[in-house]
């Protein structure tokens, strides 16, 4: 029997699973590395060198040289492992959270300011709210890379 | 005999400990929040426990994919905050109470939960922010918490978590195993995380008020209807995070009226969006 998996209606999210969990063995493990001090350091030197060190595959090091958080989660990433790319980087888990929507820095924290993103429409997949596949990227900075 | 006087509910926001340790708890953007917790400083000082039952989840930082435990607790003389890739923060050594922790791993687990014992481990933002808000910054010629902190992990990175129900089970038999530990002390049981909030995907930022405000009522009069809650519910109206909040059950089990006691008094209620990405509730109850 398959994993049962009532989540998969959830639009814009992916949940952690076993099979997520899984597949992102080496990516995680590889953030984990950077809780050491010498290590994000020896990583910021020569990034492909490290991630080399690791058995993650192509796409997953590509994921993370191109600091693509939603890519990376496709690929088994965890977000709570992928923060330690976010810290080595200097960045919060608010322009982490906030790169993975298409907005600017600026635009996302000003929806958070103004009481975060509604859930309305945002519920089920098929409905029309501004985090449904239809309606990306949500912000000018997600525009203007596409 | 020790007895749990009461339970303290907090999100565990890391940019709140970032605010804490950087010294912008005055700026605009910080202000209000801190406010919140001003109540919650002083009734702390006013109600200083003997030891703190602490439950929060690790994210990704004392367990990494080797091993997941779905409960651990740490039983521990002491525990270290961690580097989360920002560096530690500059916060005291966590100091553990080894007996009162053995204890409870002991009664827990012969009442049927199948607790993961851990001597060593890193605590995170999720166990120290909460300590930073209820009991400030410790002076630098006093440089420890107020009291020892029996750290308790829930799994909460990995679905699936443990359930509502299950969280508000465990809760009661914390609150037997407390209650039959020989020595006269007063213990209060904190539940942390949460509450709304995602973190992750497109749908990063999502808030919801009229959900977070229907938990806070339940969570303070009706918990079992707290419990009733369904992991989808947490994720479809609370976002993907916000099932942090099955953490505060386990402290609300513990509480006297949910093993046929009086109704506990509420203290406190505070609420506040955003910190970062993340709405914060805030809860003192007193048995």
């Amino acid at each position: 029997m398959a994993l049962d998996k009532p989540y998969l209606d959830v639009p814009g999210t992916i949940i952690f699973d076993a099979d997520q969990s899984r597949k992102g063995y080496w990516i995680n493990q590889f953030c984990m590395s950077l809780m050491k001090a010498e290590n994000r350091e020896r990583f910021k030197a020569n990034e492909r060198a490290y991630l080399d060190e690791w058995a993650m595959t192509e796409e997953q090091k590509q994921a993370v040289l191109a600091r693509d958080l939603n890519w990376c989660m496709r690929t088994g990433g965890n977000i709570y492992f992928l923060a330690k790319i976010g810290a080595t980087d200097g960045k919060s888990f608010q322009q982490m959270a906030g790169s993975m929507t298409g907005m600017t820095e600026e635009e996302y924290r000003n929806m958070m300011i103004k009481g975060g993103r509604s859930v309305e429409g945002n519920r089920f997949v098929g409905e029309n709210g501004d985090a449904q596949a239809q309606n990306q990227p949500q912000g000018s900075a997600g525009k203007k890379a596409h | 005999m020790a007895k749990i006087t009461a339970s303290v509910f907090t999100s565990h926001v890391p940019a709140i400990g970032a605010a804490l340790d950087l010294g912008k708890t005055q700026e605009a953007y910080w202000q209000p929040l801190f406010a919140g917790y001003e109540y919650g400083k002083q009734w702390m000082k006013d109600n200083k426990p003997d030891v703190i039952f602490l439950v929060y989840n690790d994210h990704a930082t004392a367990f990494s994919l080797d091993f997941i435990p779905t409960f651990a607790i740490g039983t521990g003389a002491q525990y270290q905050p961690a580097d989360e890739g920002w560096g530690p923060r500059p916060v005291p050594v966590v100091k553990g109470h080894p007996e009162l922790a053995s204890h409870i791993a002991q009664s827990v687990i012969q009442q049927d939960f199948d607790l993961t014992i851990v001597n060593k481990m890193d605590v995170d933002h999720g166990l120290t922010v909460p300590l930073s808000l209820m009991c400030g910054q410790p002076p630098a010629d006093k440089f420890e918490w107020p009291c020892p902190v029996i750290p308790f992990a829930v799994n909460v990175v990995q679905y699936p978590v443990p359930s509502g129900q299950r969280c508000f089970n465990l809760g009661k038999a914390i609150r037997k195993a407390i209650e039959t530990y020989d020595e006269d002390i007063n213990v209060h049981i904190w539940g942390t995380g949460g509450m709304s909030h995602q973190l992750q995907g497109p749908r990063a930022g999502l808030i919801n008020k009229e959900f977070d405000s229907a938990f806070l009522d339940k969570l303070i009069n009706n918990p079992q209807g707290a419990a009733d809650l369904s992991h989808m519910d947490y994720v479809r109206e609370a976002g993907s995070e916000g099932i942090e909040l099955v953490m505060w059950l386990i402290a609300r089990g513990a509480m006297n009226d949910v093993a046929g006691g009086k109704a506990p008094t509420l203290k406190h209620r505070f609420y506040h969006v955003p910190a970062s990405n993340t709405a914060v509730g805030h809860v003192i109850l007193e048995n």
